[in-house]
């Protein structure tokens, strides 16, 4: 009995080619089915389809099922690639590099590298170690965590593919300006001394080989950890966008956070600081935001904000990083958020 | 056997710790596990993820908690 299940449970290991092709055409399959089986489920129930309820319960159930599918998806195959894209490969490809074109791929790389926030100073000060210049350093430091595929993922399967797509035009280019800015600014001697002090380190690294089993194996881990951690937040920003859909009334939001209220951005983009949740954990107040009339520019500042500017990641960075450093960090980070805030609402 | 797991102490280190203790005892391979959370010295290991694991002296794991058949692993071949 434990070895056919557990043989049943390593195919995928075993055939990882077969697994995937077969993986695809299922969720692809699956994915066509959900609208109308929600409808479906929606007309069996004892429910008008017509009605506050109907409509919020339609919603819901199309809307859960396909947001956690293109989730568990994106995940998997980020998984697979975070595998190649290893901290100490990133480091490799922009060690010694001159900025400019540095700062670009340094923000493309904090999207495909691996990243959890505790691991930012170890990682920031490993950079700094190999000859990765400060601002370069910084434009990864500012991407990874912000332009995210849980982010970007949440984004498209709730708002649609214009909304992810500015977010990770906007998220890019405010790592890319930001962190060549700081480059420019000379404010290596604002690093703490010890920092300084530490040796140089060689960014020259052995590639350890790795099959296609292994980097399926990468995507499962992945699934389990981010899809495991993350589902709750989902569920509740689905329910949470039900219920708006269907009950709360149009531009409620619209005067305090609309395009006119020129105070929305600042506002916003005050009001994420403090705040720190995952990439997931904001969707929901997005959803609200944007379903009843804030500006779309005031939203994307506002989750840019709490993700990027976040106050536990500043009081780990300050271990790192003198307090002038610290503040122009801030600054020039919160200024592009800003501008991107700003120039969103002006020109949609 | 020496243990060390290098972090600045978020949830998934403290996981790793938990994990690690309960696959050795499940094993019953005796283990000295420490905690290293000063900056300075998980920097020592040229660690550049957290949670990092240290086992005699060596780093063998970098980046996200260990599954529990790695964790076994490193104690087999260890004990």
């Amino acid at each position: 009995m434990n070895t056919v299940t557990s043989s049943l449970q390593r195919w995928p290991v075993r055939q990882p080619a077969v697994f995937l092709a077969l993986a695809a055409a299922v969720w692809w399959g699956i994915y066509q089915a959900l609208a109308p089986a929600s409808e479906a489920l929606v007309a069996a129930l004892p429910v008008d389809r017509a009605s506050h309820l109907g409509g919020a319960l339609q919603f819901f159930l199309y809307d859960t099922p396909k947001v956690l599918m293109l989730l568990t998806g994106v995940v998997f195959v980020m998984g697979m690639v975070n595998s190649y894209f290893t901290p100490e490969r990133t480091r490799a490809l922009l060690a010694g590099r001159s900025e400019g074109v540095a700062n670009v791929m340094a923000a493309s790389l904090g999207i495909v590298t691996p990243f959890c926030s505790c691991s930012a100073v170890p990682l920031f000060i490993g950079f700094v170690q190999a000859g990765v210049p400060l601002g370069v350093t910084f434009s990864f430091l500012i991407s990874a965590p912000m332009v995210n595929e849980v982010a970007l993922t949440l984004l498209f399967g709730m708002f649609g593919w214009k909304v992810a797509l500015l977010y990770l035009g906007l998220g890019l280019s405010v790592a890319i300006v930001a962190g060549w800015v700081i480059g420019r600014l000379k404010m290596e001697v604002y690093l703490e001394d010890w920092v300084r002090e530490m040796p140089r380190t060689s960014a020259a690294f052995e590639a350890a080989d790795s099959t296609l089993a292994d980097r399926v194996q990468a995507g499962f881990a992945a699934v389990r950890e981010i899809v495991g951690k993350v589902w709750p937040y989902i569920l509740g920003g689905i329910a949470l966008g039900a219920l708006i859909h269907g009950y709360v009334p149009e531009d409620f939001m619209a005067s305090f956070m609309g395009k006119d209220a020129w105070w929305s951005v600042p506002l916003a983009v005050l009001m994420g600081v403090p705040m720190y949740t995952n990439a997931a954990g904001v969707i929901p107040i997005v959803q609200a935001l944007l379903a009843k009339g804030a500006a779309l520019g005031t939203v994307l500042a506002f989750m840019m904000s709490v993700i990027a500017l976040s106050l536990p990641e500043m009081i780990i960075l300050r271990k790192v990083l003198k307090l002038r450093l610290m503040a122009t960090f801030v600054g020039v980070v919160a200024t592009g958020i800003l501008l991107v805030g700003f120039v969103f609402n002006a020109v949609l | 056997m020496d243990i060390k797991v290098l972090g600045t102490g978020c949830a998934n280190c403290k996981t790793t710790i938990a994990l690690i203790e309960q696959v050795a005892q499940a094993q019953g391979v005796a283990i000295e596990l420490e905690k290293v959370q000063e900056l300075r010295d998980i920097m020592g290991y040229g660690v550049m993820s957290t949670p990092g694991v240290v086992i005699n002296g060596k780093v063998v794991h970098a980046g996200g908690v260990p599954s529990r058949e790695k964790i076994a692993q490193w104690l087999k071949v260890q004990a």
